[in-house]
């Protein structure tokens, strides 16, 4: 990849280093004794932190995992050029569209 | 009595077998030399100073890749007493156990792994102190002699025909490092595109089997922060 | 003298890492399609709820929750080698990154039931 891609996929690497270890904590805690909606959305509703810390980690996956997904498509694949990062950029949009209708989902609900 | 098996290239390529007898302190070298003298004179294979100065002997003994005349048989020969050898990965193939080392050293050329002077002709001497930082990290990659083991053991190289590879990288490094260079913008600009530095996934291969102990892995972690903090002041 | 290339510890890091990333990219759209259900109402996203709590479901949870936590342990190693410098090379640290993964798989499973 090029150096501005690197730029990019390490720096959300360190945003995604905490938002995951935060996630994974509260997953693991949340779990306990099952998980209902009901339970999530009491939590997330109208609070504004859980917005704000999961719109972050949003745009940080939207961009990690095509740029690494495109060493894979390269090296595994053979596939590289214009048509191979315009299919990327578009599962960058995807990623980030389908994430950011999660997270209202559940601030809104 | 050793079973080798030995790739000779004609036609699609084979292994052809041969049975050589142990002798005491056999290297890899003396196996193949003794092939190629006592049973088939038609093999091709390189060596010339026979004793790890030079690496023009490198190849790939039972999958892993190494000088032959710095192989002891007894280090490599698997317990059935078989031996596999193998021209190195990643290379055009010459023939048999020779193999091409232009595209290697290209990649050399293309990662600007040579010293440039700069356009301003310097009023003395250059002071390097040898305990500075930029010497030390200069020191740990300077022995490479080009030999092509990490080339051939890089997956990267093997996945990616355009990566420039441990030893063009590793030798780029040293020079970033040189205070004399006058190419700096330049040579990172050459190791940072696509297939550059940052295809490095760290596997290691490189500074598993490099012979010199040079571990180009850390050389390219070097240039990625090398190229990082440019980008980072470039964009300031 | 090491092992062949594909058996040494910087290979088997970077093979794990890749993996785990490619199962993550593929899951974490349908993640993000299976939160929104809620936009349908807390009850949708209930009865999808539901639907996780079958055995192989749990599993390929566990499964997840693994390979994220792996994905981000080994990419940890990555970036100390990358950005600190530090010079790793062993199984050792590999199998910390693993077993990391084992105790939040481990964890959620329990905690899931």
């Amino acid at each position: 990849m090029t150096a501005l891609l690197f730029v990019v996929q390490r720096a959300s690497a360190g945003v995604l280093a905490l938002a995951v270890v935060v996630h994974l904590a509260t997953i693991v805690y949340a779990v306990r004794g099952g998980l209902t909606a009901g339970e999530i959305l009491e939590r997330t509703q109208g609070n504004v932190a859980y917005l704000a810390f999961y719109g972050v980690f949003v745009v940080a996956v939207a961009v990690h995992a095509p740029i690494g997904l495109r060493n894979v498509l390269r090296e595994w694949l053979g596939w590289k050029g214009r048509a191979c990062d315009g299919a990327l950029v578009l599962f960058a949009f995807v990623l980030f569209a389908l994430g950011l209708r999660a997270v209202t989902a559940l601030y809104l609900a | 009595m050793l079973h080798v098996e030995v790739w000779r290239s004609a036609d699609r390529g084979r292994f052809q077998p041969f049975a050589v007898p142990r002798r005491p302190n056999q290297t890899v070298l003396d196996v193949v030399t003794e092939i190629q003298r006592d049973h088939d004179p038609t093999l091709s294979y390189r060596f010339a100073c026979r004793v790890g100065m030079c690496g023009s002997c490198a190849m790939v003994v039972n999958g892993r890749p190494r000088w032959t005349c710095r192989t002891r048989v007894v280090d490599a020969v698997t317990t059935d007493g078989k031996l596999r050898l193998e021209p190195l990965r990643n290379l055009t193939v010459v023939k048999d156990l020779a193999v091409d080392m232009v595209a290697f050293f290209d990649k050399w050329m293309r990662a600007r792994g040579f010293f440039e002077p700069g356009a301003a002709i310097p009023e003395d001497f250059a002071v390097v102190r040898p305990e500075s930082e930029e010497r030390r990290a200069a020191d740990e990659g300077i022995e490479c002699i080009g030999c092509g083991i990490c080339y051939s053991a890089c997956d990267v190289v093997a996945w990616d025909e355009a990566y420039l590879g441990p030893a063009a990288l590793n030798r780029a490094w040293t020079l970033v490092n040189d205070i004399r260079d006058g190419a700096q913008g330049e040579r990172l600009d050459a190791v940072a595109g696509d297939s550059g530095c940052h295809a490095c996934h760290t596997h290691m291969s490189c500074t598993t089997y490099c012979p010199k102990a040079i571990a180009p892995t850390y050389s390219i972690a070097g240039l990625k922060r090398a190229v990082v903090r440019r980008a980072v002041r470039r964009s300031r | 003298m090491r092992g062949r290339p594909h058996t040494q510890p910087g290979f088997i890091a970077a093979l794990l890492h890749r993996l785990s990333g490619i199962a993550l990219a593929i899951f974490v759209s349908f993640h993000f399609l299976a939160l929104a259900t809620a936009l349908d109402g807390a009850d949708a996203l209930d009865s999808f709820l539901s639907l996780a709590a079958t055995p192989l479901v749990r599993l390929s949870e566990t499964g997840l929750v693994a390979a994220l936590a792996l994905h981000m342990a080994l990419g940890l190693r990555v970036l100390a080698i990358e950005f600190l410098g530090v010079r790793e090379q062993t199984i050792t640290a590999v199998s910390a990154c693993i077993g990391v993964a084992v105790a939040f798989g481990v964890s959620f499973l329990l905690n899931a039931g």
